[in-house]
Parts: structure tokens; C-alpha cells; sequence
């Protein structure tokens, strides 16, 4: 390599993405003294207004957020926030991309808390900065603050429209030098003009022209190309990947590319894509076998050696039962899933001695900076991370992956190094949404009263690290099996929605060693929870004989929960009638399934129909309604879009996903092995969002999930009257289930 | 030799560095520093690498480079051009009815799938500007989103369809 240092920072001048983009930034690690934004590392100081906004001499504001845009619409949400407070139209608002450098540390874009928890803080800082140009106006006409208005970013006095200033003129581009206190006023929400409104998304333009930059479109001059290079589809984990040997001369014939390893991490760099594409396919290397994965994955998770936390314990639930006119006792069993990214992930990273840019499509670019740090033996202020939108990635795909390996490579070679994971990559070496096993109990009294629940829950937990830092470093494998960061069972998930006063929840945490990786997907383990859960409920009122929306509101004690249920069944226009009272003998049947979901606090509701072929065990779902209250909705069309979101991507979940393995390894690796909903097969989805001004805002992408999985597989006991007890609900389970009935 | 192939893109000629087996989604993406054509699975299995060769969408990322040097391309920059050309308009508007559509319907959420939807949804209004739907499900069906935006992709098609066929009469 002719490269140095020297060059790799010189070259930092200017960083180019494919085609017209450019990006600033300054050298890592070397501030000078009066340090512009940007300059050194981050966060910065979250106590200073400056942090947050800046008010440009056009008279247009730049908000930091700390919240990643990742297709939901949280970055037109936050700017229509700022925008009320401030007085400023969509128009004369800006936003930046997340960097360490440049962004307020919000904490991780997950959990749907962009608006949640984002919000809040957003709110009170523009609160704070329009005191503060209030103030400056105050001075500026002689007046006393309360007798100016603003509209548009002018201030003006009351009754005097004339005598007027701007934003701009009053700050343009000078710091505000205001502690953020968060004690500022806030405007009341009857005056309200922006939140509340669809207003388009600032992003969809650019997305639609094909001039928006994805993280998988960034390009810096003198780049090479990285691929890892790692087993097909991970093994039992805890075994790693290590490589016995490596046979360099295979891909001798491709002169460009060379190998980079450190510790068991393997990769290829190359000049150009194709070359280190073709090297990642051509490299013998002879990996040590690993131990197997288990033969009977339900099993198997029933016999670990558990860790048993009560999650709730409300009442007498044993004892309950026996007081029980019908009880319903069944075990339900849920997949490994995989985020699946549309796009596999890509991350490019630009590593000299001083310092290191990293830039991927993390959720959270300040954890990311620790864990890069570590794998690159660099302090943290040494390393500076800017995040660029990917494809969506519903929780922890292989974004850490992708940038710690880009990160390595660069290292090793001198020169950024832009690593596209390929799509086996991305299925392959996921950490999937873990596998669920479930006993679920509950009984009713002779009125259809729910008096008992009891769900017992079997999972394993998450990723602490990512696999190129357990690679790299050799660490042994981690895992939080109880606490902050663990995946325990979600007793909101599981009977929270109804009224009964001996309530059980029991999660039985499973080592997760010698299983597959796992990590948060998009509504973490919520979709088990609703499939086992709302069957269980909706077994008891065809017990019962009482139509399942009508035993759902009997049981129901709570105000919103019931609001949530009933817009998604006014939606579908309900017809009461117990569940599987009309079968036929056709060949294609028909039926129709409500159930509730949620995650932590919002409120999720779905009637789903159906149609079954008995002859081909095909399932099409035609038609889903989703319901969703997440308290104040700041912007109702960017909800409908993620409650339209939630209810194709649980359709293809509870239908068709399903991470496969051997003795090996995954085998799920490409579209066709792990397949989703396809545009043919996608229902038609009626959104509904229950607005409530009064109440907090809470999470918007999440809650549909668990309501849309039920209400299929209740929808397919009304069409069959018969249930089914796993998911995915293939056509090989529908079929066996159909002919273990007759 | 490499440096012989030649390419048409959006009607201009670009020569090619690359080998000629280079599959011509990295010509596009790295030579000629497109955005529209985009690497999602390299197995032509979701379509986010499409562009039209002579008005037929293909998947860029299996096909050489050497197998489209006769061949128009058409990237999503160039669709707006292409349509004005099928409609014989003498200026290209800003974007394809169907790119505004997107915008109008609000439709995607991350966006990454709409270089191939805009692709195939136009290659549909070409060869039939009045799709039913099961005919839209039917041509777009080699299409993903992960994202669930189908039925707002559905509905913008169709808005496309009604204006570019109401425009025409």
C-alpha cells in the first residue's frame, strides 16, 4: 500500500458522497481553539440552547436532534414540534444528520421514543429559544415581552403589525448563550396550529426524486471496498468463527484484493466493488467446527437451566382456577425472526492513528462510538460517528457489524473503507428476534368474567456486544438474562388489557449460548406475547359462546383500552357472532379475528380477515383495520403510515417468517429461504388513529404489531375452527392442523 | 479490453473502467455515481438495483456490464426525461407522474425500495396506462418493501394512472 496517514487526513478535507453530496468535517482529535460546531467531540453540552437550535440570519431555524430518521417520519414530527414553539412554518426549518460532533446525545432511536421522550425535550428547548428572541425583541422595540406575537419567525408588537423584527435580524447565526433551564412556557395546546396537522414529511421528496443519500450511497475519495468473510450463516453461538487456516493463494488472481485478519475477524479489501465481492466468494478458509444447534428448538428451551423472574403476581391465580367455569390451557410456539433489512447494511470508515469517522445507520451513534473504541483500541473522543439512513431496520439489524468491521478494515489497510454486507451477510449473521415458548392458562366464571391468567414465557436475551468485536477481541460470549437490557417476559403485553384480579406472568430466561444471536426487533417479542396471549383470550369467549369483541369489552376495565378496541371495530363495521358459527365447507373459507397489542404504554387494536384455501393450506389476509391510541399525535398521517407499516410487516410475520437452521448453521439466507409478504399478497389496511390532545404523546411504531398477529390467528379459528398454535402459519401447519381435525 | 464497453445511460455515452463481467450496478453506482439503482440483495430476488434497458426494467446487480453495451438505459434520474420522450413532450417535467404520486400519496417510509417501485410502476404505465389492481399486483410482485408501504405504492400507482390518462385526453 503507498497510503500514510498523512494522506488519509488530508484527504478529510471533503467527503463526497455518490454524486453531488458533500459533507464537511474537521480532523478527529485535533480541535482548534476556538472551536466551531462540529470541531470536537460530543455530545454537546445538553444544558446549552445552542446545542439544540440555531437561528439563521434568513430567518430560518436548524434544530439538532438527537432522534435518527429511519423511514418512520420522527424528523418531520420533532420539526413540527420545535416549529409550534418557535412560531416558525415547516419551511424555515432545517435539520442535521446524527454525528457525535454536531447532535445532542437523545439517547437511542428505538423503542419508538422519538416523539415519546424526544419530544418533550424538543418542545422545552424551542420553548427556550423563542423566550430567549423574545427577550432580544423586547429590547430591540421597547416594548414589554407580552405585547409582542410572532408569526413566521417575525416578532411584532400587538396592534402595531409594523413595528416588527425578525429572528434573524435579532440572532442571525449568533449563539444564543442560554442555559436551557427547561422552565420556559410552553404554548397551551388550544393554540395549537402545526401540531396535530399532516403536514408532508420533510424527507419524501428527496426519496422520491432518488436524490436522497442512504448510507449504502456514500462514497469518499481514495475508498476501498470491504467484505467480511465468515461462515454462511452463523453457528450455535458462543462458538465464534475461527478460522483453521487461510488460503491466501485462492484468490491470488485477483491482484487488488487482500486479506485482513485480526483475532478470528476475516474480510477482504479490494480497489474495486466487484473485486472484493468476487475475493469474499473465492477465499478458502477452513473454519473450526462448531457445536451443534439444537435438534428440537422448543425442547430444547423447555429444559435449559433457566432464570425465573415473577414478572407480576397479582392475586390468587392458582387458586382461581379451580373457581374457573371453563379454562383454556394451551402452548404456543414462535420463531427466530430476523429484522431483514430491505437493504443489507453498508458502513464506511476512514481510520488513522490520531483518530477515526465512522459513518453507518446506527440507532444510537453515541453507543456505537464506545463499542467502536474498543474494537479499535482508540480513546472515545478519538472517534466520531455520523449516521446515515439505511433501509428501515426495525431494531438491531446488522448496522454495529457492518461499521465495526468497515472500522477494522480501515485500520488495517490506511484508507476508508466503505463494507457492503451481503444479503446472507445481513440473514445470515443477524441477531434475530429471539424464539418464544409459551404455556398460557386462564379462566373464566360462568358469566364469561376473566378471574385468571397465567403465562409463562420462554426466551433467550440479548447481544451485549456486536460479532466483529467478539471477533476481533476474542471476548467471551455476553448476554443480560435479567435487568436493564434483558428481554424478560412484557407483562404489559400479556393480559395487562383486561380486568382480572389473579394475573400470573412468569419469564423463564434461557442461556443463550448454543442457540442463535438474538436482539431487539421491532416490538420485541410483543408478537409472541399477542399471538399466544389474545388466542388464549378469544379460546375462552367461543368457551363462552359470546362473540369475541363483545367478551373483550366485558373484560375490559380501562377507558382508552376500550376506545382502542372499538374505533378498530366500528372500522370494520363488527357484526357480533361467536367465532367459528358459520363454517363451510368450501374450499376457500373466510374469517374474521380481532386482538389487541401493545409494547410499553400506547394502545394497539386489529380486526383482521382472512381466507384460507383447505385445499393448498394458503392464507391471504385481505383486509386489516389497526387502531392505534398513542396519546397526543403530533402529526395523524405519519401515524396512519406506521399503523399501515405495522400491519403489513406482522401479515408477514405471523404468515411467512421464519429463521431456519441445521446442525450447522442458518440457512435462511436470501429472499427466497427466508421469505416475506410479497405486493401480491399484501392487504388492504384501514388506518385509525385515536387522537387525544390531553394525553402525553407515546410510541407510534409498535403496537399494531401484536394486535395484527392475533387477530389472523384468530381470524383462522372463525374460518377453520380449528387454532393454530405456532407461527409462521404456513401452508404445511395449516394443512396438518385441517387434517388433524377430521 | 475493459475500456472498450461503452454504456448508455439517460441518454448520454459513458465508457466503462470496469471488467466486463462487472455486474452493471456497480458500473452505475461507483463509475457513474448514480443514486437511483441501489444494492439491496445482488441476487436480483427484490429489485432495488432496477433500471429499464430499452424500456424493460432488469435487475443491474446480476447483469454484466458487457450484456446492456447495446442497450438504452434508463436510471430513476432519467425516468422524467423517458416519459416526456414515450409522451412526446418537448421539455422533461421535474418528475415522472408517478415519482409525484409517491409524494402526493406520502408513500414510502425508509424509501430504499422506491428506486425499483418507481421503476417497474413506470414500465407498468408505459405498457398499460390503466392497470387494475390485480394487474398492478401482479407486475410489481417482484418487488419488496420491508417497510409495509405496499398498499400506499398501490394508490399512487393508481393516481398516477388517472392523471396521466386524464392528461392525455
Amino acid at each position: 500500500m503507498t497510503d500514510t496517514d498523512t494522506l488519509c487526513f488530508s484527504r478529510r478535507d471533503l467527503l463526497k458522497g455518490g454524486g453531488a453530496l458533500v459533507i464537511g468535517f474537521s480532523i478527529a482529535g485535533s480541535p482548534p481553539a476556538a472551536a466551531a460546531r462540529g470541531d470536537v467531540a460530543g455530545p454537546p453540552d445538553p444544558n446549552a440552547i445552542d446545542s439544540w437550535i440555531a437561528v439563521h440570519a434568513d430567518n430560518t431555524a436548524t434544530v439538532y436532534l438527537g432522534k435518527g430518521e429511519f423511514g418512520q417520519g420522527n424528523t418531520t414530527g420533532l420539526l413540527q414540534i420545535a416549529g409550534e414553539e418557535l412560531d416558525l412554518d415547516m419551511s424555515q426549518l432545517r435539520w442535521v444528520q446524527l454525528d457525535t460532533n454536531v447532535t445532542p446525545n437523545q439517547g437511542a432511536t428505538t423503542s419508538s421514543s422519538s416523539i415519546h421522550r424526544g419530544g418533550p425535550q424538543v418542545r422545552a428547548a424551542a420553548a427556550e429559544a423563542r423566550q430567549a428572541l423574545l427577550a432580544l425583541a423586547s429590547t430591540r422595540l421597547g416594548v414589554q415581552t407580552g405585547s409582542l406575537t410572532v408569526s413566521k419567525g417575525v416578532v411584532s408588537i400587538d396592534g402595531h403589525p409594523t413595528r416588527s423584527v425578525t429572528y434573524g435580524a435579532l440572532l442571525g447565526d449568533k449563539p444564543f448563550n442560554v442555559k436551557f433551564t427547561g422552565t420556559a412556557p410552553q404554548k397551551p395546546i388550544n393554540r395549537y396550529k402545526l401540531v396535530g396537522t399532516s403536514v408532508p414529511r420533510v424527507d419524501i421528496p428527496d426519496k422520491a426524486s432518488g436524490t436522497y443519500v442512504h448510507m449504502q450511497h456514500v462514497r469518499v475519495p481514495d475508498m476501498l471496498h470491504g467484505r467480511v468473510v465468515r461462515p454462511r450463516g452463523q453457528r450455535a453461538y458462543g462458538a465464534g468463527a475461527k478460522p483453521l487456516s487461510i488460503d491466501a493463494s485462492s484468490i491470488a488472481d485477483i491482484p487488488s484484493a487482500r486479506i485482513v485478519r485480526k483475532g478470528d475477524f476475516v474480510a477482504v479489501v479490494a480497489e474495486r466493488e466487484w473485486d472484493a465481492v468476487k475475493a469474499a466468494r473465492a477465499l478458502k478458509v477452513t473454519w473450526q467446527e462448531s457445536p451443534p444447534l439444537p435438534e428440537n428448538l422448543f425442547d430444547s428451551m423447555r429444559a435449559a437451566k433457566t432464570t425465573d423472574t415473577v414478572i407480576a403476581d397479582w392475586g390468587d391465580a392458582s387458586s382461581a382456577f379451580a373457581q374457573a367455569a371453563h379454562v383454556a390451557s394451551w402452548t404456543y410456539r414462535c420463531p427466530y425472526q430476523s429484522h431483514a433489512p430491505f437493504a443489507a447494511n453498508c458502513a464506511l470508515a476512514d481510520v488513522g492513528p490520531n483518530g477515526a469517522l465512522v459513518m453507518s445507520s446506527t440507532q444510537d451513534i453515541y453507543n456505537s462510538r464506545d463499542m467502536l473504541a474498543q474494537v479499535l483500541g482508540l480513546p472515545v473522543d478519538k472517534v466520531r460517528v455520523q449516521y446515515h439512513e439505511g433501509s428501515g431496520t426495525f431494531g438491531r439489524s446488522c448496522y454495529e457489524d457492518a461499521a465495526q468491521g468497515a472500522a477494522v478494515m480501515s485500520q488495517a489497510v490506511g484508507k476508508p473503507v466503505r463494507v457492503q454486507f451481503t444479503r446472507s451477510d445481513e440473514l445470515g449473521w443477524d441477531d434475530y428476534g429471539p424464539a418464544h415458548l409459551a404455556d398460557v392458562r386462564a379462566g373464566i366464571d360462568a358469566s364469561g368474567k376473566l378471574i385468571a391468567y397465567e403465562y409463562h414465557g420462554w426466551q433467550h436475551g440479548w447481544m451485549v456486544n456486536e460479532t466483529t468485536h467478539e471477533l476481533v477481541l476474542l471476548t467471551p460470549p455476553t448476554e443480560r438474562t435479567t435487568g436493564a437490557g434483558s428481554i424478560p417476559v412484557n407483562r404489559m403485553s400479556t393480559g395487562s388489557m383486561y380486568a382480572v384480579a389473579n394475573r400470573r406472568v412468569v419469564s423463564h430466561a434461557v442461556p443463550m449460548v448454543g442457540y442463535l444471536k438474538g436482539a431487539p426487533l421491532r416490538s420485541p417479542l410483543d408478537l409472541s406475547f399477542a399471538f399466544a396471549s389474545e388466542q388464549t383470550i378469544d379460546e375462552l369467549a367461543f368457551m363462552a359462546t359470546i362473540d369475541p369483541l363483545e367478551f373483550r369489552r366485558n373484560n375490559i376495565g380501562d377507558a382508552r383500552w376500550l376506545g382502542v378496541l372499538n374505533a378498530a371495530a366500528a372500522a370494520a363495521g363488527w357484526k357480533p357472532k361467536v367465532a367459528a358459527s358459520a363454517l363451510s365447507d368450501a374450499a376457500v373459507v373466510t374469517g374474521r379475528g380481532i386482538a389487541l397489542g401493545t409494547h410499553h404504554v400506547s394502545y394497539g387494536a386489529a380486526v383482521a380477515d382472512i381466507e384460507v384455501d383447505r385445499r393448498t393450506g394458503n392464507i391471504v389476509a385481505t383486509h386489516v383495520y389497526g387502531a392505534l391510541d398513542a396519546g397526543q399525535v403530533i402529526n395523524p398521517g405519519l401515524v396512519e403510515n406506521q399503523i399501515v407499516g405495522q400491519a403489513i410487516q406482522a401479515t408477514s410475520r405471523v404468515l411467512k417468517e421464519e429463521v431456519t437452521f441445521d446442525n450447522s448453521g442458518v440457512t435462511s439466507l436470501d429472499w427466497v429461504s427466508y421469505p416475506v409478504l410479497r405486493f401480491a399478497e399484501h392487504p388492504q389496511v384501514t388506518a385509525v388513529v385515536v387522537q387525544r390532545l390531553d394525553e402525553p404523546s407515546t410510541g407510534a411504531g409498535e403496537e399494531v404489531m401484536g394486535a395484527t398477529a392475533g387477530a389472523i390467528a384468530n381470524a383462522f379459528f372463525d374460518a377453520t375452527g380449528v387454532r393454530l398454535r405456532q407461527y409462521p402459519m404456513t401452508p404445511e401447519r395449516v394443512k396438518a392442523a385441517l387434517a388433524a381435525k377430521t | 479490453m475493459a475500456d472498450e464497453i461503452k454504456i448508455k445511460v439517460n441518454g448520454r455515452t459513458w465508457p466503462v473502467a470496469a471488467s466486463p463481467d462487472t455486474p452493471l450496478l456497480y458500473v452505475l453506482a461507483n463509475e457513474l455515481e448514480l443514486k437511483g439503482p441501489r444494492f439491496g440483495c445482488g441476487l436480483a430476488q427484490c429489485g432495488s438495483c432496477s433500471v429499464l434497458a430499452d424500456g424493460v426494467e432488469i435487475r443491474s446487480c446480476v447483469t454484466p456490464v458487457a450484456a446492456v453495451a447495446d442497450k438504452s438505459l434508463t436510471t430513476l434520474e432519467g425516468l422524467a426525461a423517458l416519459y416526456a420522450q414515450q409522451k412526446g413532450l418537448a421539455q422533461a417535467p421535474a418528475l415522472h407522474p408517478l415519482q409525484q404520486a409517491f409524494i402526493d400519496e406520502q408513500a414510502p417510509q425508509c424509501g430504499y425500495c422506491y428506486n425499483g417501485m418507481l421503476i417497474k410502476g413506470a414500465e407498468l404505465l408505459a405498457q398499460n396506462p390503466r392497470p387494475t389492481e390485480a394487474q398492478i399486483r401482479a407486475h410489481m410482485n417482484g418487488h419488496l418493501c420491508r417497510c409495509g408501504t405496499y398498499p400506499r405504492v398501490m394508490k399512487a400507482i393508481q393516481l398516477a394512472s388517472t392523471k396521466m390518462t386524464g392528461a392525455a385526453r
